[in-house]
């Protein structure tokens, strides 16, 4: 057992600090010091992107980060992007398109989606699926995943467009 | 999944990684992004009591391109090399090859550096890197030294670099002509199966150069000096490019795992490597 570290982290736009070891990884800091279960884990193999997680501007695996290299970092799960009140489009797209059954692989396939529409914003139909090959589901066969997440990128372009 | 436990040190500078490596030698580790260590941590394959974070370190980032070479920070991430403008005009090679690795999430993290430096023979960069005929930079105790690509490689995991040197950066001089890398694998973010890194010039219509490297078929990366002679002065054609896939064969030495039999690993190989030739000709 190493000694403990104090870790910093803000996670959806709170700022959080606790005792953990440094090999704590960052899905089991959300998770079990945080109580932000929504990010799940999948595998032992960082294949599957249930845990998946934006950090510091980027899509990962949290399972594959330890919490002492996340230390100091800014986190986004799928608590951060909407809620049950107020639901993010890309919530409401995959709700309206099925685009999950048991809802596990759902967390991380919508934080995922949600870079993936920071980065591209007009993605067709391959680059949605080559955008999202980092996220295992075992429910849906994928294609109404690719659905919700063209929806919602149609939705906010046609959203940004009546703003301006 | 759950790894030992470890100290954990974040140096923000270069001589503090090296008097750490020098301090713990073979039980440190440094830590890039950590999309190989930490998956071997987590099954217990790698004892690591004192891991070294490099991700504070200054100078093991960006990509510079000056006077026709190419330098690559060791930090810096597959996602980075994809979204170079810079990089894909100089090597376009790289990103072909970055998108056939991982997933986007490991390409976020995971480096340049930590995949060359890795020693698995199913990382895809250090074929690369052979068919580029790229330098490595390493930093020790003893200061800077310069290893040739295709000169690194020893055996599986088993590199050139000493326990208390660190990659710091790959160059290579920009290639001229046409590329590929074609990979054949399973499934997305799978290790090849076989793949190929071709890069080939022309002058009148006749190769003028060429380079070929092998990924996954042997403990190493292989680098076939022979099968890019066998194209060199002609035009190509199908009989040229047997020639090369025979060359090629001769030097590579695949194993049977879950991916085939050796067989079928040299019947992958020379397709993967006839489609790699005809398209980088094609681009040349």
């Amino acid at each position: 057992m190493s000694k403990k570290m104090h870790v910093k982290l803000n996670v959806n736009g709170e700022d959080h600090e606790f005792l953990a070891e440094p090999r704590e990884l960052l899905i089991y800091a959300l998770r079990e010091k945080l109580n932000i279960t929504g990010p799940h884990v999948g595998c032992e193999t960082s294949h599957c992107g249930a845990c998946t997680v934006t950090m510091n501007g980027k899509s990962v695996k949290s399972c594959t980060v330890f919490v002492a290299q996340a230390n100091g970092s800014e986190v986004t799960t799928v608590e951060g992007l909407g809620n049950p009140d107020a639901l993010h489009v890309l919530q409401e797209n995959f709700k309206e398109h099925h685009g999950l059954q048991c809802g596990f692989c759902t967390p991380g396939m919508i934080t995922r989606a949600a870079k993936l529409l920071e980065e591209n914003p007009n993605p067709t139909e391959e680059e949605v699926r080559f955008g999202i090959a980092g996220n295992l589901c075992r429910c849906t066969g994928y294609q109404n995943i690719v659905k919700s997440i063209l929806s919602a990128a149609s939705e906010m372009n046609a959203a940004k467009e009546a703003a301006q | 999944m759950i790894p030992a436990a470890f100290e954990y040190y974040r140096p923000t500078d270069m001589a503090g990684v090296i008097a750490l490596l020098q301090e713990h030698g073979d039980d440190a580790r440094v830590i890039a992004g950590g999309h190989s260590l930490i998956p071997m941590m987590k099954l217990r394959m790698a004892d690591v009591p004192h891991l070294i974070d490099l991700q504070a370190i200054k100078g093991l980032n960006g990509i510079a391109i000056t006077d026709g070479t190419v330098t690559i920070g060791a930090m810096v991430t597959q996602h980075e090399i994809i979204n170079s403008a810079e990089m894909e005009k100089a090597a376009p090679i790289m990103k072909e090859a970055a998108l056939q690795i991982a997933d986007p999430q490991v390409r976020y993290m995971g480096t340049v550096g930590g995949n060359v430096a890795n020693g698995d023979p199913g990382n895809d960069m250090p074929g690369l890197m052979q068919c580029l005929n790229a330098q490595f930079h390493l930093t020790g105790p003893d200061g800077d030294r310069t290893v040739d690509a295709r000169d690194f490689y020893e055996a599986a995991y088993m590199t050139d670099r000493e326990d208390e040197e660190v990659l710091t950066a790959v160059s290579f001089a920009a290639p001229v002509g046409g590329f590929a890398y074609e990979k054949q694998k399973r499934k997305i973010g799978d290790y090849a199966t076989a793949a190929a890194a071709v890069q080939i010039s022309k002058e009148g219509g006749k190769v003028a150069a060429a380079s070929i490297a092998m990924t996954n078929l042997s403990d190493t990366p292989v680098w076939s000096d022979s099968a890019g002679a066998a194209l060199v002065g002609t035009a190509c054609d199908d009989a040229a490019v047997k020639a090369a896939v025979t060359a090629m064969l001769g030097d590579i030495d695949p194993t049977e795992d879950n991916r085939g039999p050796v067989a079928f690993k040299r019947h992958a190989a020379g397709i993967v490597l006839g489609r790699a030739i005809t398209r980088a000709w094609s681009r040349a």
